[in-house]
């Protein structure tokens, strides 16, 4: 095995390209791992690829997803080790500790003396009855096929839910020249945002983009169905027709196509995997990871920067980036934690001011009860092993499930091919409700490697000494 | 204060099949048990009802596992009846698979053993070479030497069976209390309390089915209980079409279609983390034993702490000094869930234990000590 | 339920997707080559049975699986396409051969 890399990096989003470069200038030796074949992350997906084919989508996909191909240009430009394709599944959280990865079907292990976790964030699961229907998807997977691939909607489609995310997304496509039937807005906090608004005024940019965005859609002539309360899709084999109540009426429209969004969270199976401790964070309505302000989280051979870290943005996420490869630095004796002070002041500022713009955004689009705890009984909350609302429920008042951890393994949500990504927020939210107690005394599933798939040939002929000792008749 | 006809400490496999026990017999338990995050074994049992390693030079362990076994189909059949849910138990045989012939010649060598030592109680087993493996499991690969195989082996769903054991003694009016982590209890003979969050439940039995917990617990109503953590590690894969017609000792496939891969053993305290080496050699073990699992994808692994006796047997014993005090340990709580519910939870109502049970009794550490 | 933009300068590649041929821009994910050829399930479910499709186009969802080249439960979010490649429904629970 090579020698131990100074810091392994997961993901080379915003958060993992920044923290690389500047840890690179910094002394270290670097090595960055991301699923994808080039760098970006999410929210830069395929930037490299469509400014070279596609380059007039540039201009109504936006300068915020333009500003990732410098960012990945400077990157590529970096000496790091860039390991594009390669799927970790676990890292051990230790200095000099292993990571192992999969990558064009062979397996790879690394060391390194300090691991910077910044596999970002996802959606948040928005459970409503008929969402594992063909035909609903998110808006974030709309986003990346028209980022990545240049793929549009066809046929009669709408956007539910409500976020920053859905409102980019509906005018990007109106840009392209692709209408939504309808978008049908998920109620939204105005009064409990508004007195935070000041933090978000300071933050430059976010309301001239925000204000930008809705002006589009209306001079598009979007249909905005605000205040929506319920929301179900209905269909056979397929989406057929939304349903839902607005302003005290339900109606029913046809539907080709749905696109979901209740807004983001961070991505956290591999935070969770190396049991690093965590928080709740209220006014996100998603855990994160316990981190101080320089990213180091309860390990301390481990940094989270970006959005897994706690939704913060592409811009402070990158920020954020740059700053735990300081503490990075300091932890390796590169630099004195009073240089690293110093240096890291411009990035700091600069995620500071990002941080600031976050609790009116999360006030404003903090998700009702409804869309995180289906009151639906029917209403699927675990796709994969088909546990429905209604089950979980009856388990928690009927049988006293303390946790989500027994109710994984009474009735197997969280338990198939996903690993509890799209079921875990809403299961302990489900029982939080039940019980009358916050989220925060409930935990969370514990998540096991392999946090990526890997086949048991990959681990049958890893590279690792045996234990026969401890396996065999 | 709450009166119980029993206080049962744990809500795992062994605390909750006993209390079932006590249920099914119209006496009331009051469950005890932790919350969400505990050392709780039977979340990561691998999920066999196995007789055939079990008892070597101890024929009281083989003549106790094997009634539990035959007892296992009433059991789950009972279980379903009473609560709709399905154990998973079924009991087609099993196969230990050696993968070479020093494995194969000692296999058969424990076998004859075992067959003495069954006297005439009678011990069934075939051993299997090559060619007759195969005509029972297909998927073998081609390097397995064969297998050993006794009729009385079978295996169940742990995490249904326990959330059905849950359901039928709360059916039966006993009652289950989470969070409720036991540190003190109020000990006289034939009488006990225990308070937790505010609420004193009392009853003249108690019983100590709290696994590695046992070994503190017992020190407060004069058992020693001298269980120590043996890990063990497990591979769960994707769901597959049936393959396996049977399980194996260390590779089973469940009623959903996964294929767990177990089972390792090893000291590492209370550590419950996986570890790549040992994952890697029960891998290589699976794909030599099943070639197709080479492709088959992994969605988990997890290690788990069996609860181990210093000699590897249960514990049954009632306190000498608090008359009415039980515990109960094992590490094969699925295999010995059904003697635990239909036998077990009888003797402390009864407040004596049998005869048949004597050589599982705490003195025989006692004798350790002396020696 | 999704189409190409024009303006795509990316050259073809081309794909069986169940059994038909297609061709699509290169750099093409295997769930992108399917969400391509209309609204129906990629896959059946191991469970009830029920279709399923491409959810979050991200790899955290594990809606997509499919058969790759033979290979059956690929996540064909993360899967870029090549020449000739075979992308099939799931159907179920993967066939092992024995």
């Amino acid at each position: 095995m090579s020698p131990p890399f100074d810091l392994a990096i997961v993901g080379a989003g915003p958060a993992g390209m920044a923290a690389a470069m500047t840890a690179a200038e910094l002394g270290l030796s670097v090595a960055v791992l991301d699923e994808q074949p080039e760098p970006g992350g999410q929210i830069y997906r395929g930037v490299e690829r469509l400014a070279a084919t596609r380059p007039n989508h540039l201009a109504w996909l936006g300068p915020d997803y333009a500003a990732g191909l410098e960012l990945a240009r400077s990157f590529r430009k970096a000496k790091v080790e860039y390991l594009d394709g390669a799927k970790v599944w676990q890292i051990e959280g230790t200095s000099a500790g292993r990571l192992f990865y999969k990558r064009h079907s062979a397996a790879g292990i690394l060391t390194a003396q300090k691991f910077l976790i910044a596999p970002g964030a996802m959606e948040r699961p928005m459970p409503v009855p008929g969402w594992t229907l063909p035909g609903v998807m998110t808006c974030g997977a709309a986003q990346t096929v028209l980022k990545a691939h240049g793929l549009v909607p066809q046929g009669r489609f709408v956007l539910a839910g409500c976020g920053p995310l859905l409102l980019l997304l509906a005018t990007q496509l109106v840009r392209a020249g692709i209408k939504p039937a309808a978008i049908l807005e998920t109620e939204i906090n105005r009064w409990t945002a508004l007195p935070r608004l000041p933090g978000f005024l300071a933050a430059p940019g976010y309301l001239g983009k925000g204000l930008g965005l809705l002006r589009e859609l209306k001079a598009a002539s979007i249909a905005v169905h605000k205040g929506v309360t319920h929301l179900a899709i209905k269909g056979d084999t397929q989406a057929r027709e939304i349903e839902y109540t607005c302003g005290g009426a339900t109606r029913t429209e046809p539907v080709d196509l749905v696109l979901l969004h209740q807004g983001v969270v961070p991505n956290g199976n591999l935070a969770w995997s190396m049991r690093l401790a965590h928080e709740w964070d209220d006014a996100q309505r998603s855990y994160r990871p316990v981190l101080d302000a320089w990213g180091r989280s309860s390990n301390p051979a481990v940094l989270v920067a970006g959005d897994a870290g706690g939704i913060i943005g592409a811009k402070g996420a990158e920020a954020m980036g740059r700053v735990a490869a300081f503490a990075a630095a300091t932890d390796a004796g590169k630099i004195s934690a009073g240089d690293a002070g110093e240096r890291a002041n411009a990035a700091r500022a600069e995620f500071a001011k990002h941080r600031g713009a976050r609790p009116f955004l999360d006030a404003l689009y903090r998700p009702q009860q409804q869309w995180v705890a289906p009151p639906d009984a029917d209403t699927m909350v675990c796709r994969c092993e088909e546990v429905r609302a209604g089950e979980i429920r009856r388990l928690v008042t009927d049988q006293l499930c303390p946790g989500p951890n027994q109710m994984k393994s009474f009735v197997r949500c969280g338990m198939g091919p996903c690993q509890g990504r799209l079921c875990g927020l809403t299961t302990v939210e489900i029982i939080a409700e039940c019980r009358g107690l916050p989220v925060k005394d409930i935990g969370y599933y514990r998540i096991r490697s392999p946090i990526k798939p890997i086949t048991v040939g990959d681990l049958a002929t890893l590279d690792v000494p045996r234990r026969d000792d401890a396996v065999g008749l | 204060m709450p009166d119980f006809d029993a206080i049962v400490v744990g809500g795992g496999l062994v605390g909750a099949a006993v209390a079932y026990g006590l249920a099914r017999r119209g006496k009331k338990a009051v469950v005890l048990d932790e919350g969400d995050i505990a050392h709780r074994a039977s979340r990561g049992n691998f999920g066999l009802v196995w007789v055939q390693s079990k008892g070597f030079g101890v024929p009281e362990y083989q003549r106790w596992t094997r009634r539990s076994s035959e007892d296992w189909v009433a059991f789950s059949a009972e279980l379903q009846q009473e609560t709709g849910i399905y154990s998973g138990h079924e009991r087609p045989g099993g196969v230990t698979i050696c993968l070479t012939e020093a494995e194969f010649a000692k296999r058969s060598e424990r076998m004859a053993q075992l067959h003495l030592e069954a006297g005439n109680t009678g011990f069934d087993y075939e051993m299997l070479d090559h060619a007759a493996l195969k005509k029972r499991i297909l998927a073998i690969g081609p390097t397995v030497t064969g297998a050993s195989f006794t009729p009385y082996d079978g295996h169940a769903n742990p995490l249904t069976t326990l959330r059905a054991l849950h359901a039928a003694l709360l059916k039966r009016g006993s009652v289950y209390v989470p969070h409720a982590r036991v540190e003190h209890i109020n000990a006289a003979p034939n009488q006990f309390s225990i308070t937790r969050n505010g609420v004193t439940y009392a009853a003249p039995r108690l019983v100590l089915g709290a696994g590695l917990g046992n070994n503190p617990l017992g020190k407060l109503v004069g058992l020693n209980v001298p269980v120590h953590p043996s890990r063990g590690q497990i591979i769960v894969t994707e769901r597959v079409q049936p393959v396996l017609p049977m399980p194996t000792l260390m590779i089973r496939q469940t009623v959903e279609g996964t294929l767990m891969i177990g089972e390792s053993r090893e000291d590492a305290g209370f550590d419950d983390t996986t570890s790549p080496e040992i994952l890697h050699t029960l891998a290589d073990r699976a794909v030599k034993t099943f070639p197709f699992l080479r492709d088959t994808r992994i969605v988990r692994t997890w290690a788990a702490l069996r609860v181990m006796a210093p000699d590897g047997l249960p514990i049954y014993e009632q306190s000498r000094e608090y008359p009415g005090a039980f515990v109960c340990t094992c590490h094969s709580g699925v295999t010995l869930a059904a003697a635990h519910a239909l036998h077990y939870a009888g003797y402390v109502i009864d407040g004596a234990l049998p005869p048949e049970l004597a050589r599982f009794s705490t003195r025989r550490f006692d004798v350790q000590a002396a020696a | 339920m999704f189409k190409l933009l024009p303006d795509n300068a990316a050259t073809t590649v081309t794909v069986m997707v169940n059994g038909k041929t297609v061709s699509v821009p290169q750099g093409f994910t295997a769930a992108a080559a399917m969400l391509l050829q209309g609204n129906g399930a990629t896959r059946t479910s191991a469970l009830s049975g029920e279709g399923r499709a491409p959810y979050c186009m991200m790899g955290v969802c594990f809606e997509c699986l499919m058969d790759i080249n033979g290979e059956p439960n690929q996540q064909g979010c993360l899967v870029t396409v090549t020449e000739g490649m075979r992308i099939n429904a799931q159907h179920g629970k993967r066939m092992v051969a024995e």
